[in-house]
């Protein structure tokens, strides 16, 4: 099937079978390598990429079905390259991972909520990445980035004095 | 340069180098690594327990476009070697694929490789096989049974190994005791199951000679064992060092994997690829963890005092040993955890069952023990009615009796449990947090204080596997590093291994910061392949800060040697009044002389007359390292030194659980933490928090559960469950730092680090929650639904 996809602000023409996941036709037809594949039944989160800004699950869904919306993925929100977003400079200041596996899933998944709430608390914070599974770093310094990232985009945005 | 010392770059809080390409989705895991030509694989499993082959028909799978090839056992057999045993095994071969003979569910019989990854499994369902059932077993008791079905008919039982040791005067030690008590504990199979599955790809080049591999692989003797298995020379197998790996704690290991691969991109001339998916690595991966039944029996006083203990461990390995039997001879080397057990008498007893075949899994096999060990304290102070942190502090090694010398033979290297346990209480507020506990328990909660205290042996050292296989007589473990500093002056250090989220890089560019006096984000660090490298023992056993670290600190000594050498004979002086500071080198007693790093490059590169004489030009430098306190084999008595280093962990949490569902809940948790320096704390603390995480989910929530027809029933992440941001509590973490003597910063290992202790730690909350109920738990993990029954059972006879 020919499909045009919104990915990462560029408009593309591809062909696809019916079957291919949306997480297939993004790391195998655009090569967008930073969304994982790690259990392919929408449990791990690994795979999580914004969808009109939502975080969900890619391996969940057809490419087909994400004709007409608009898809983020983790080299969509690096502002250029060798260059970090708050979020994910955040993690690095926390060290908010280890293995790095599913770590684009978890960023996605925080500028999903930092979106929407500027001032998360940790049961907000939790309750955003409950749905991604981490097995290296129990969480503690992930919570701790995203905190951190949301009280560094708060004092940007102050106006300065 | 050990303990105490001022450093400038260890022990800070700095960034982690890995850190900057994860974040950006720009990690290089194997599933990435795309090669022109390259074709994919997927597996047809065994849908039976145990079954005969009788026939496999291809024709059909042969016939569907964009289908390659189909690969049976029978051919793998032929042209291959079985994979490494660690036992004198003969008649229990492991294949990559089965031969004959399928003895677990899920079990890999035959491959197809497809021009897509989807072809392949839809040929994959096209290939018809045609089995007889035989008869299977499970259960380990069972297959100790004398008329158990043999997994291996031709090995004679299911017994792999059989061994006892009696460290001691341990009967003389029980007559002389006033008490004695025996507990049954049982470690549930469950595993790391790293969010990324095992991934290999494969490349032949028939020019060069060359098998290229690229694989999310921590292993030791990786390319070794895929030469071998491929009967082709080891100089001929290309390990590809660089790719990432999405997390492993151990299972990484699939050689057999790797060798189908190799086999099929020799065979077929273009490159293949084999990435698992969830339900090939759950049931087929080959990665499960321990199964392991301990039967124990301690001997102690009435003032809790433990003078002496016997414990057989029974492994249920699943139906192949591979290295799996060996973790039942690493906890040997802290088989009293930190307690002065004076004699030990310890069974390990491994069986094979028609199960997944076990890999090492974080801690190989230390934290089942240290789960037995801790549930003989607390039901010792149980009997007693003294409090369980009163019966550990009875028995604990002090810090002034360090080196301590355990019965086993092994040597502590250095610990002050005392202080690490004395620091947590304080944090903690222990008479409040039992007073917690009680006010919990009036509102109708069950609520519970869970405590344990355990070692961590770090360092690593292969002595366990001559311990139990005398064949074997392996007595190092290498690591090393090479420097070259350029003609342009920057440095380039290398590591000869891959990573699986440990931050080596990091790692070697701070100690060898540390030593050069510079900036550590100056280092670059690079992977050689395995053909460019230097020996490896691969980040195993807790072990590479202690062994990269200290191969990265000699060479970078070496090379300091070395300036400082050049720039005396430069200036004229003896070595010895040459000092070296920050990268340049001055005259002591005339500091205005001196040479830059810039001079000294260009000595080192262009101009060799002003070298000393017989010196290499240029300035690289390269140091393998031995584990500390290794080299020694077993003596007769069964006693060897095993790992060097000792990491202490104290955990205390209190634990609330729901009585009309089971439902456990993490009020608070403390982790006293001692692994001497921390090289870089961001990491320590990531693996010590991580581990806590891993142990609760092998505690109350993970467990490869199989039905009685022998299908494992837990294979996918809706029955496997893994502890979501939700079920991990914020760890208070308290550390302590008592350094090791036998390290280059005193450094001990941390990889392990909450693991180890947090399901002892939470089953004895449990227990102490259900006491009252006079109900106990000892079987791991422990489940809401299994917990909620046992309690309303336990309530409805109250009411009786």
């Amino acid at each position: 099937m020919r499909i045009e996809l919104d990915v990462n602000g560029t408009k593309h023409e591809l062909t696809v079978e019916p079957r291919t996941t949306l997480l297939d036709c993004l790391r195998d037809c655009l090569d967008l390598k930073g969304a994982h594949a790690g259990c392919e039944h929408g449990v791990c989160g690994a795979c999580t990429v914004l969808f009109d800004g939502a975080a969900v699950r890619s391996c969940l869904m057809f490419a087909v079905q994400a004709e007409g919306s608009i898809i983020t993925t983790i080299e969509g929100v690096t502002p250029a390259p060798g260059e970090l977003s708050p979020v994910q400079d955040a993690f690095c200041e926390t060290h908010g991972m280890q293995c790095g596996y599913c770590t684009p899933a978890m960023i996605l998944a925080a500028h999903a909520l930092l979106a929407d709430n500027p001032q998360p608390t940790r049961e907000q914070i939790v309750e955003a990445i409950s749905g991604n599974i981490c097995r290296c770093t129990g969480y503690t310094q992930i919570v701790e980035a995203i905190a951190l990232a949301a009280e560094r985009m708060r004092g940007a945005n102050r106006p300065q004095a | 340069m050990n303990g105490g010392a001022h450093h400038r770059y260890v022990s800070t809080d700095r960034r982690v180098r890995e850190d900057r390409r994860f974040v950006a989705g720009k990690g290089q895991f194997v599933a990435d690594v795309k090669l022109p030509g390259m074709r994919h694989v997927a597996v047809v499993t065994c849908p039976h327990a145990a079954a005969r082959i009788r026939r496999i028909d291809k024709a059909a799978a042969l016939n569907m476009p964009g289908v390659h090839y189909v690969l049976d056992g029978a051919e793998l057999a032929a042209a291959t070697q079985p994979l490494m045993n660690g036992l004198e095994t003969p008649h229990v071969p492991r294949r990559p694929l089965a031969h004959e003979t399928a003895r677990y569910s899920g079990e890999w019989v035959a491959a197809v490789v497809a021009d897509s990854r989807a072809l392949a499994e839809d040929a994959a369902e096209a290939v018809e096989i045609e089995y007889e059932p035989l008869p299977f077993v499970l259960d380990a008791e069972a297959a100790l049974g004398k008329d158990s079905p043999l997994v291996h008919e031709a090995h004679g039982s299911n017994v792999l190994l059989d061994k006892t040791f009696v460290w001691g005067e341990v009967e003389k030690d029980f007559a002389a005791s006033a008490r004695r008590l025996s507990l049954r504990v049982k470690w549930g199979r469950s595993s790391t199951v790293p969010i990324e599955t095992f991934g290999v790809v494969a490349a032949w080049d028939p020019w060069r000679d060359i098998l290229d591999v690229y694989a999310s692989i921590q292993m030791p003797r990786y390319a070794e064992q895929i030469a071998a298995a491929l009967k082709i020379p080891g100089s001929s197998v290309r390990v590809h060092y660089e790719v990432d790996v999405g997390g492993s704690y151990g299972v990484k290991r699939g050689i057999k994997h790797t060798v189908l691969c190799g086999y099929l991109a020799r065979r077929l001339a273009f490159p293949v690829r084999l990435i698992e998916d969830r339900l090939e690595n759950m049931r087929g991966g080959d990665a499960h963890g321990p199964e392991r039944l301990f039967d124990v029996e301690v001997a102690f006083e009435d003032d809790g005092i433990v003078r002496s203990m016997k414990m057989r461990a029974l492994e249920n390995l699943g139906a192949y040993a591979g290295r799996s039997p060996f973790q039942l001879g690493k906890p040997i080397g802290a088989i009293v955890g930190p307690y002065k057990i004076k004699s030990v008498q310890y069974r390990a007893l491994a069986v094979v069952t028609n199960k997944t075949t076990q890999e090492a899994v974080r801690g190989f096999g230390q934290a089942p023990t240290n789960l037995a060990l801790e549930r003989c304290m607390d039901e010792i102070a149980a009997v007693l009615k003294l409090d369980p942190l009163d019966v550990r502090r009875r028995n604990l090694i002090r810090h002034d009796e360090f080196p301590y010398l355990i019965p086993s033979g092994t040597t502590y290297d250095s610990g002050n449990y005392e202080t690490v346990i004395a620091k947590v209480l304080a944090d903690a507020r222990y008479e409040e947090l039992k007073a917690e506990r009680d006010r919990l328990r009036r509102t109708g909660k069950l609520a519970g204080i869970g405590i344990a205290a355990c070692l961590e042996p770090s360092g690593g050292n292969a002595t366990f596997e001559a311990l139990l296989n005398p064949a074997i007589t392996t007595s190092t473990f290498m690591e090393s590093c090479r420097i070259n500093v350029d003609g342009t002056g920057t440095v380039t250090a290398t590591m000869h291994t891959t990573s699986s989220g440990q931050g080596h890089e990091t790692l070697v560019g701070t100690v060898i910061g540390e030593v050069l006096e510079l900036d550590p984000d100056t280092v670059r660090v690079t992977r050689p392949d395995s053909l460019n490298s230097l020996p490896s023992g691969t980040p195993v056993g807790s072990r590479m800060a202690i062994s990269l670290g200290g191969a990265a600190f000699h060479a970078a000594q070496k090379l300091k040697a070395k300036l400082t050498a050049i720039a005396a004979h430069d200036l004229g002086i003896a070595p010895d009044r040459a000092v070296y500071e920050r990268g340049e080198v001055y005259d002591g007693q005339a500091p205005a002389r001196r040479r830059t790093w810039v001079d000294l490059v260009g000595i080192a590169y262009r101009n060799y007359h002003r070298m000393p004489p017989g010196f290499e030009p240029g300035l690289a430098v390269e140091y393998v390292y031995q584990v500390p306190a290794g080299g020694a084999l077993p003596d007769k008595t069964g006693r060897v030194q095993m790992y060097p280093c000792f990491s202490f962990e104290f955990h205390v949490l209190l634990l609330s659980i729901d009585p009309d569902l089971g439902q456990p809940q993490i009020v608070r948790y403390l982790l006293g933490h001692d692994c001497g320096t921390q090289v870089n704390p961001k990491i320590v603390r990531g693996m010590t928090m991580g581990g806590v995480a891993h142990g609760i989910g092998a505690a109350l929530f993970e467990e490869f559960a199989y039905n009685e027809d022998g299908q494992l029933i837990a294979q996918t992440f809706m029955d496997y469950l893994l502890p979501s941001a939700h079920e991990v509590p914020a760890v208070e973490i308290v550390d302590h730092e008592t350094p090791s003597p036998h390290t280059v910063l005193g450094q001990k290992g941390s990889g392990e680090s909450g693991y180890l202790g947090a399901p002892a730690a939470l089953a004895n909350a449990v227990n102490d929650a259900v006491r009252p109920l006079g109900i106990f738990v000892n079987t791991l993990p422990i489940r809401m639904a299994a917990l909620g029954d046992l309690i309303a059972g336990a309530v409805e006879r109250q009411k009786e």
